[in-house]
């Protein structure tokens, strides 16, 4: 076991966790204010349920052992964590069956953790303010279940890592996706045009003005998320060197320039450059550079997130000519990012970059371009096909929807009696309309549930 | 006795308050309000998609007063909030049948 590769990793893991808050803070804005809590609730739900699902079966069914094809780990391998203690203790060293190289397999679990949580909160932003809670919730473990967790397997499992068979992208296809490109990105985006069509547009879409109630939230969700994403690229080197330093290089510059790329789109179409362009920049040079960050140098990340910058402020409009309510551009931002991050592994990437590849503009062919391509394509339609599945089936049995005029009056109040900001502060938090003072309000709550107040 | 009423740009209101206070009045009642006039309001643009957002922020004020001080009063007003551009707002005078002042009870021209 290496100390300092232990200490990053588990600092990683930390920064990643601290994306999801950033990513609810980055939709929470972009929606309107009778619906943020909505929003936000929905990446801490992901938050709370995926932590335990990953612990129970999650890690398991990722990282144990290949049942056959590189389609899945054993589900009962590493159920409860159970094996991947410091079996002989940690002052006398670890058990190399708790060891993932040079970190203790728990370190590596808690990291794998917080990519499974984020991808499922990511999903959220294409189904905006009108998803009821319990269903999201639902969908949530199901989809984690029967979507995430294989893939993860099949993209981040390597043979004799962290079981002796892993997954048929990592080993067998060889395509490259460093962080997360097709795992994460390119599945929740195509997952999130899945339940967005399957969810329907909102009430008033294309008609009623919605636009973002807080871009100040925006831009601290995207700085969060920019600052998370260093644990994310950089932690997924699994040591503290040289690949780490490389990767978090290209993961800086990358990110710069998309948002530069976004900018400039913005200003020549619109005529003004944006700080929700800047933000959606830099969110979609992160999604780029993910799966591309080891392989390509400093010069070829800068033309990949260029590229992301401009392909995503292209993309984020076919939503109105597709009439599909992607409300916060999941599909625009991180399918389109996804794709073009995995793909632009195929063209850009360098031999002297860590990942030790060329592609086709440095001299190595197609042969990693198809590899890219597979595997992009193999998440987009799995994600894609079953994601339709699993939201059809909640609509047609419980409902996922929440009702007409429900979503009229704000899914924050009526999912979750609570609205994100008080209007009437002067009138100390109640409303005068309603004829109630705030004690009176609680007095009668607490006689309705037989409770002395 | 009238009411003043005066809907002006929010970012003239300081010049208002100082000439109301330079022409003695000591009062009024302020509101942050909404609404558009032949300026018909203006465009956003979020993520490429335009939005025409209809109403302005405007800073409404409601001033009470003497038959003889709305001359002087509304001139100060135009002449504080102007700025000669389209969106300069409007002021109007409408009559006031009776004021009655909370605390004392006080009617009328001795309750303005």
């Amino acid at each position: 076991m290496d100390t300092g590769d232990t200490a990053w990793v588990l600092a990683s893991a930390a920064l990643v966790l601290l994306m999801t808050p950033g990513l609810a803070l980055f939709y929470g804005g972009m929606v309107r204010a009778k619906t943020v809590l909505n929003m936000m609730m929905m990446s801490f739900g992901a938050l709370a349920l995926i932590s335990v699902l990953w612990v129970l079966y999650g890690y398991s069914m990722a990282f144990g052992n290949d049942v056959g094809g590189g389609l899945l780990g054993s589900p009962t391998e590493f159920f409860g964590l159970k094996g991947l203690m410091g079996t002989e203790g940690i002052d006398k060293g670890f058990a190399a069956s708790s060891l993932v190289f040079t970190i203790p397999s728990m370190a590596f679990v808690a990291f794998q953790a917080v990519f499974a949580i984020i991808t499922v909160a990511l999903i959220s932003g294409a189904i905006a303010d009108r998803a009821r809670f319990g269903p999201w919730m639902l969908f949530s473990g199901i989809w984690a279940t029967i979507v995430y967790f294989p893939v993860a397997h099949w993209v981040f499992a390597f043979d004799g890592a962290e079981s002796a068979k892993g997954g048929w992208v990592a080993n067998k296809l060889l395509a490259i996706d460093f962080a997360g490109g097709t795992a994460v990105h390119i599945n929740a985006g195509a997952a999130g045009l899945a339940l967005a069509i399957v969810l329907g547009r909102r009430v008033g879409w294309q008609k009623d003005p919605m636009r973002p109630h807080n871009l100040p939230l925006v831009m601290l969700g995207a700085g969060l998320l920019w600052f998370g994403w260093f644990g994310f690229n950089a932690g997924s080197a699994l040591s503290a060197n040289g690949q780490a330093s490389e990767v978090w290089v290209t993961t800086m510059v990358a990110t710069g320039a998309a948002a530069l790329g976004w900018l400039v789109v913005e200003r020549f179409r619109d005529g003004h450059a944006t700080s929700l362009g800047a933000a959606s920049g830099v969110v979609a040079g992160l999604v780029a550079i993910t799966p591309s960050c080891s392989s390509v140098t400093p010069l070829g990340a800068i033309a990949v997130g260029a590229l992301a910058g401009v392909l995503c402020a292209l993309a984020v409009g076919l939503k109105y000519k597709m009439n599909v309510d992607d409300s916060l551009d999941v599909v625009g931002v991180h399918l389109v990012g996804g794709i073009w991050g995995t793909i632009a592994v195929g063209f850009f990437a360098s031999s002297s970059a860590t990942a030790g590849v060329d592609g086709l503009f440095y001299g190595g062919g197609v042969d990693q371009l198809w590899r890219q391509a597979v595997g992009a394509g193999a998440v987009l339609v799995y994600s894609f096909v079953l994601t339709l599945i699993i939201g059809y089936a909640i609509s047609k049995t419980i409902g996922f929807r929440i009702e007409e005029e429900d979503e009229i009056e704000g899914i924050d109040f009526t999912e979750h009696s609570e609205t994100a900001y008080d209007f009437v502060s002067r009138t100390g938090g109640s409303s005068l309309l309603s004829g109630s003072t705030p004690s009176a309000t609680i007095q009668a709550d607490a006689e309705a549930r037989g409770v002395n107040a | 006795m009238k009411i003043v009423t005066a809907v002006i740009k929010p970012h003239k209101w300081e010049d208002v308050r100082a000439a109301l206070e330079a022409a003695g009045i000591t009062g009024m009642t302020v509101s942050e309000v909404s609404g558009y006039g032949r300026q018909k309001g203006h465009t956003e643009v979020y993520r490429g998609a335009e939005y025409d957002v209809a109403l302005v922020p405007k800073v409404r004020l409601e001033i009470v007063l003497d038959d003889a001080e709305v001359e002087s009063v509304t001139e100060a007003i135009v002449a504080a909030a102007a700025t000669g551009r389209i969106g300069d707002g409007k002021v109007w005078v409408a009559p006031i049948e009776s004021v009655v002042r909370v605390r004392t009870g006080d009617r009328d021209e001795s309750a303005v």
